[in-house]
């Protein structure tokens, strides 16, 4: 895409390029919005009972706002809400530049789909606090809104594989393998493990086909391949797209992309069990749970290095580039969250970490580490591309955001390393006459300096959110902030610098 | 760059958008079936346990109740065969006490204790108080309070047809059990009344009147829920078939 063919004609809403394509951007807009809007609400909703474990006189007594109640609402925003919009946003901005082709179905059909998806969020986190779920960890929506969702997602589907078929560059580009696996395994997931009996048609009370051990399995075949391939194989999409694109470098290896997309997606599947460990599923399924997740560690290795490497030649960006600098330690975190993953896994360290907060400290490594900077850092990609404006309303603010956010999400891995091992620890020691040492509310009182360090992690990663949105709006309102800007060195030797 | 192929050559998979969903799906399918199959095949994987029996109508609405307020969240139901948490809790859990949970209930997180066995650890007047306010009974206690519920009605005119659904995803209950649906959840209620059907019905069944209210609550059904839980093995007289030489 040379600038010869961006006109200064160009309306808000296409962008016309050589073979006169017009790639549809206005529901990508919308996808924006919603991302960095649910981004919030999840991270705070997030803090909030992140604080009802601290402090909890924060449940308010009311039905409504127990922690029971509210987790669902949590993990939803984050995942499903902040994660998926960004997921379209990406996916469908991404497909297509890298067919050279306009969305199959066009603005309308992703108008529908964005509508349709949030629609269903808002539903979903509604049924929750009025007493609706399913009792599955990340699939609680009840009968009637997993159909939804069925829906919606089979035309997400259609537009993006169409898109793929209909394109007009021969090569399928590896950002685009890793979003089809992500559409198609997530949608194979999701009717899996939502396969309920409703009591009545006119009630949204259903129960599982499944029960006992084998709705554990089946639970978490889907519960880990949520993480697996909504949270990674989606959000790789990503990086292959936007690291490269904001780097000005190629993919580090192609080979090892195709190495690690296929072993990736075949393993991540096997790993389910390694939450089952020691429970009362057969001893077989959680000796492939385990090994299979230690094997998992390679290909997840593999698209870090090449996330990483692809900074070869520009490793000088990393300084004046805040953006880069969300995504390229995005992928460090990944790395980080894909190593201990396995390591919780293996059946004794399991033995010590289930069931405690390592876990929680582990999943918001991945979370916030990888999941959120990655999309912070294609939204801040995107945004002044969407909204044409030349730049950001200001790049010191992307830094104060990277690390305000940094900061947060160190404070709270480690608070729940610390108090998950404690956890752990307290609950096996013996004194030495050969009794239990500690009562388990003795471990509960212990748990708590832990639990307002991690809330004021909580803090800060909202507070590096809402500079973010700040920015953001200052951004499509066309402001530029008077700073002092990033400067490359001058004696820079990197190749191909534009 | 483009001329290094894998294998035969995965520039005919990036060409060719079908071949490539194919491969994607066969992949993805792999490891599930393989993981998930012989659980519903191996007649192992379930070891029948005497004494397991479906829930009351009472504790299932209990049961509801629990998935409902996400008790899930901060409590586990399932042991582990760990000395000490073996010591804590109580045998380790057997997998045919979770088979008539229509989804399982065995937790992912410990913020309070693991409850697979808390039937009959404390009494029905503690279970109560403890709901109402936990940290009146246990100060250091962050679990939220749930007074609300206490006179709360409980809603169970279409307890029979939970019954039916539950006996289609294959939890046996017969018919007389499911015609005596509300009888018996209303039986559970009344120590002074006749629950002779109710104990018939379902051993081992706790009758009370949880809450001191006139009519049924939803913190009578979610008592008589705890109040079971892992009380239906008698550990005095199970031996595994495994175990056996």
């Amino acid at each position: 895409m040379t600038s010869a063919t961006l006109t200064s004609g160009a309306t808000l809403g296409s962008q016309r390029v050589s073979e006169d394509v017009r790639y549809h951007e206005d529901a990508i807009r919308l996808f924006v919005i919603a991302a960095v809007f649910w981004g919030v609400v999840g991270f705070l909703a997030g803090t909030f009972i992140a604080l009802q474990l601290a402090f909890p006189a924060l449940n308010l007594g009311l039905e409504w706002t127990s922690f029971g109640r509210l987790r669902p609402v949590h993990t939803s925003a984050v995942i499903f809400a902040f994660g998926g919009n960004v997921l379209f946003a990406t996916s469908l901005y991404s497909v297509q530049r890298t067919c050279r082709q306009h969305l199959f179905g066009g603005e309308g059909l992703a108008k529908f789909i964005f509508w349709n998806y949030n629609v269903f969020i808002v539903l979903a986190a509604l049924s929750y606090v009025l007493g609706f779920t399913q009792g599955k960890e990340y699939a609680e929506p009840e009968w009637i809104l997993d159909l939804y969702l069925t829906v919606t997602w089979v035309l997400y589907a259609v537009q993006f594989i169409g898109t793929v078929m209909t394109r007009r560059e021969s090569h399928i580009y590896v950002a685009n393998w890793f979003f089809m696996a992500f559409i198609l395994t997530v949608a194979i997931l999701h009717i899996g493990n939502n396969v309920n009996v409703p009591v009545s048609l006119f009630g949204m009370k259903s129960y599982t086909f499944v029960s006992g051990v084998q709705s554990a399995m089946v639970q978490w075949w889907y519960g880990h391949n949520a993480v697996g391939f909504f949270l990674t194989a989606g959000f790789l999409g990503i990086m292959y797209y936007f690291v490269p694109k904001r780097a000005e470098r190629p993919v580090y290896s192609y080979r090892l992309s195709i190495v690690h997309f296929w072993t990736l997606i075949f393993l991540y599947i096997w790993a389910g069990p390694h939450h089952l460990h020691y429970t009362s599923l057969p001893d077989w399924a959680q000796t492939l749970g385990m090994t299979f997740s230690v094997m998992l560690w390679m290909p997840s290795w593999g698209g870090m290095i090449n996330g990483i490497m692809t900074l070869s030649g520009a490793w000088d960006k990393l300084r004046t580039d805040p953006v880069l600098r969300f995504l390229v330690t995005s992928v460090a975190f990944y790395g980080m969250s894909t190593f201990e993953g396995p390591l919780m896994s293996v059946k004794p360290v399991n033995a010590l970490s289930h069931y405690t907060d390592w876990t929680v400290g582990h999943v918001h490594s991945g979370a916030l580490g990888w999941v959120a900077f990655v999309s912070f850092g294609a939204i801040y990609y995107l945004v002044p591309v969407l909204w044409k404006r030349s730049q950001l309303y200001s790049m010191r603010l992307v830094s104060y955001h990277f690390w305000t956010a940094t900061i947060g999400i160190v404070l709270y891995i480690t608070a729940m390393w610390v108090s998950g091992i404690m956890q752990g620890l307290m609950w096996r020691a013996y004194d030495n006459l050969g009794f239990l040492q500690y009562s388990f509310v003795e471990t509960v009182a212990a748990m708590h300096p832990f639990y307002v360090i991690r809330a004021m992690g909580g803090v800060l990663f909202v507070t590096g959110a809402l500079i973010m949105v700040y920015n953001l709006w200052r951004t499509a309102k066309g402001d530029v902030r008077i700073e002092k800007p990033y400067v490359t060195t001058p004696h820079k030797a990197t190749v191909g610098a534009a | 760059m483009a001329q290094d192929k894998k294998g035969f050559s995965h520039d005919l998979i990036e060409r060719n958008t079908l071949l490539l969903i194919v491969l994607v799906l066969i992949t993805v399918s792999i490891g599930g079936l393989v993981q998930i199959v012989p659980l519903f095949t191996i007649e192992s994987t379930i070891e029948k346990v005497e004494g397991v029996r479906p829930y009351s109508p009472l504790e299932l609405a209990g049961q509801n109740i629990y998935l409902r307020e996400g008790c899930y969240n901060c409590h586990s139901q399932q042991i582990r065969p760990f000395r000490d948490e073996v010591e804590r809790y109580g045998h380790y859990s057997l997998a045919a006490e979770s088979m008539y949970d229509h989804p399982f209930q065995w937790g992912s997180k410990r913020t309070g204790p693991d409850l697979a066995r808390v039937g009959g650890k404390y009494s029905n007047a503690w279970q109560v108080a403890h709901l109402v306010n936990p940290r009146a009974v246990v100060p250091e206690s962050i679990m939220p309070t749930y007074g609300w519920m206490k006179e709360r009605p409980l809603s169970y005119g279409d307890i029979g047809d939970h019954l039916k659904t539950l006996k289609i995803v294959g939890v046996p209950y017969t018919d007389e059990q499911i015609a005596n649906a509300k009888a018996d959840l209303e039986a559970q209620k009344n120590p002074d009344g006749d629950t002779a059907g109710l104990m018939k019905r379902y051993p081992k069944a706790v009758v009370a009147n949880f809450t001191g209210e006139k009519t049924v609550t939803e913190m009578d059904a979610l008592v008589a829920y705890l109040q079971v839980l892992g009380t239906m093995v008698d550990f005095t007289k199970y031996q595994s078939k495994q175990l056996q030489q």
